[in-house]
């Protein structure tokens, strides 16, 4: 492997970066919103919400990758590879983070919300000052998981033709001839990624048993 | 002739690729938990160097995203001289990288154990694997049917990946038929209604065997 092969490497870790930096930003604030629309129990919508998750979390990447790429063109959309990657991972990293945080939400404790109450605080407020900062560092340690899981499934975006950590082996050893050196150093590359995610898993979690409510 | 219709008169393909992604999930997983029971067995006992090497072997596969190991073992092997075909090595991945998520469910839970029922095993005079075979296991199963139904699910949405070293299975399917008749909303809505269908049977059986495990008193360990 000469010096254009690791830069090549080195490339499609950070298109493997920012793609999974991307939907694990929205994936995240988009979980938000759905967790605090279903809490609400909007008779429709909260159906249809059940009906998203269920079926978010039984349909592979690959297959949802293929879809959102080949399909949107027959509705007139006209999309990128990268957002038709993103758009993917979005849609499957949101019900699973929509789920952490529902659970974050129903174990909050009654006791301090009915002491924002009695000292005349808004929902809003109750829920922006107080409740807010405690979800965020109880469903961190959950949040981090599901995002080392979205970059474990990212390589499914190879499959529409996103040159990301695992397809660029490909190119590489379509010069080289020689396969195994550069799956060896994406191997690498993705343990250092996900070793980073369980380390800041580890720390977190420590830190939520601390808080502890 | 709209696309529905075309669709049911391409079902041939639709059923071969469903078949052939369960045959590959079958074996797969078999094989994964074959490999995870192992494993459990080889954990098992005081801290050695075996135990060192397996745990950071398991450590490491947890790290890595399946489709690099199906890489490795199709396009990385062949520069050691084993040839394996798309099939094989798509399978073999499957049952090593999930073998390892197995394994690691079920040592969390052995770590919780009662050390009580080991020692009244040794006591009545029960060998390693025998006590290994006839008591932790069963009840470990048992103990962790929710965390390996889900496991089970990631690994049938894993098979998915195969179709990019060109393994003929259920996604390989649709992406054909929508090359060839150009209707890929339909054909996809068919094949993610597959993939849920079977997830939701799963879920179903796991809470069957749930039933089963209380009526034979598995969970009040």
């Amino acid at each position: 492997m000469n010096a254009s092969a690791w830069n090549m490497l080195l490339e499609g870790a950070w298109t493997t970066l920012w793609i999974s930096g991307v939907s694990i930003a929205i994936g995240v604030t988009a979980g938000l919103i759905l967790a605090l629309i279903r809490i609400a129990r909007i008779p429709v919508i909260d159906q249809l919400l059940v009906l998203y998750i269920s079926l978010a979390r039984a349909t592979p990447l690959v297959t949802l990758v293929l879809f959102i790429f080949l399909s949107a063109p027959t509705f007139g959309i006209q999309l990128e590879r990268s957002m038709a990657g993103i758009l993917a991972l979005t849609l499957n990293t949101t019900a699973f983070n929509a789920e952490i945080w529902r659970s974050a939400f129903r174990n909050f404790s009654r006791e301090q919300r009915e002491a924002a109450m009695a000292t005349g605080m808004t929902p809003g407020i109750t829920f922006r000052r107080i409740m807010l900062p405690q979800m965020i560092i109880t469903s961190l340690p959950g949040l981090i998981n599901e995002m080392s899981f979205l970059i474990k499934g990212s390589p499914a975006i190879a499959v529409i033709g996103i040159v990301e950590l695992t397809r660029v082996t490909n190119r590489i050893s379509a010069v080289t001839y020689e396969p195994l050196p550069p799956i060896l150093v994406a191997c690498v590359l993705y343990m250092a990624i996900i070793g980073c995610l369980v380390w800041a898993q580890r720390i977190t979690e420590r830190r939520a048993t601390r808080l502890a409510m | 002739m709209n696309n529905w219709q075309i669709l049911w008169q391409a079902r041939d393909q639709f059923w071969s690729g469903f078949l052939s992604t369960m045959t590959i999930f079958g074996v797969s997983i078999s094989a994964a938990f074959v490999i995870g029971c192992v494993m459990l067995y080889l954990l098992e006992g005081s801290r050695s160097r075996t135990t060192i090497l397996l745990r950071i072997f398991i450590d490491g596969m947890r790290m890595l995203p399946f489709l690099i190991l199906a890489y490795l073992l199709y396009y990385g092997l062949p520069s050691l001289g084993i040839r394996l075909n798309a099939w094989w090595s798509g399978v073999g991945a499957l049952a090593a990288y999930h073998g390892c998520y197995f394994a690691e469910i079920f040592r969390g839970t052995r770590l919780t154990f009662p050390p009580g029922q080991v020692e009244a095993a040794k006591a009545h005079g029960f060998t390693k694997g025998k006590m290994f075979l006839r008591l932790i296991l069963p009840q470990i199963i048992m103990q962790t049917r929710p965390l390996l139904g889900n496991q089970l699910i990631y690994a049938l949405k894993d098979t998915a990946f195969l179709v990019i070293i060109t393994v003929q299975e259920l996604t390989a399917a649709a992406n054909s038929l929508s090359g060839t008749y150009f209707i890929p909303t339909e054909a996809f809505i068919v094949v993610i209604g597959c993939y849920w269908a079977v997830s939701i049977v799963m879920e179903v059986i796991i809470k069957q065997c749930g039933r089963f495990s209380t009526k034979r008193g598995f969970d009040n360990a």
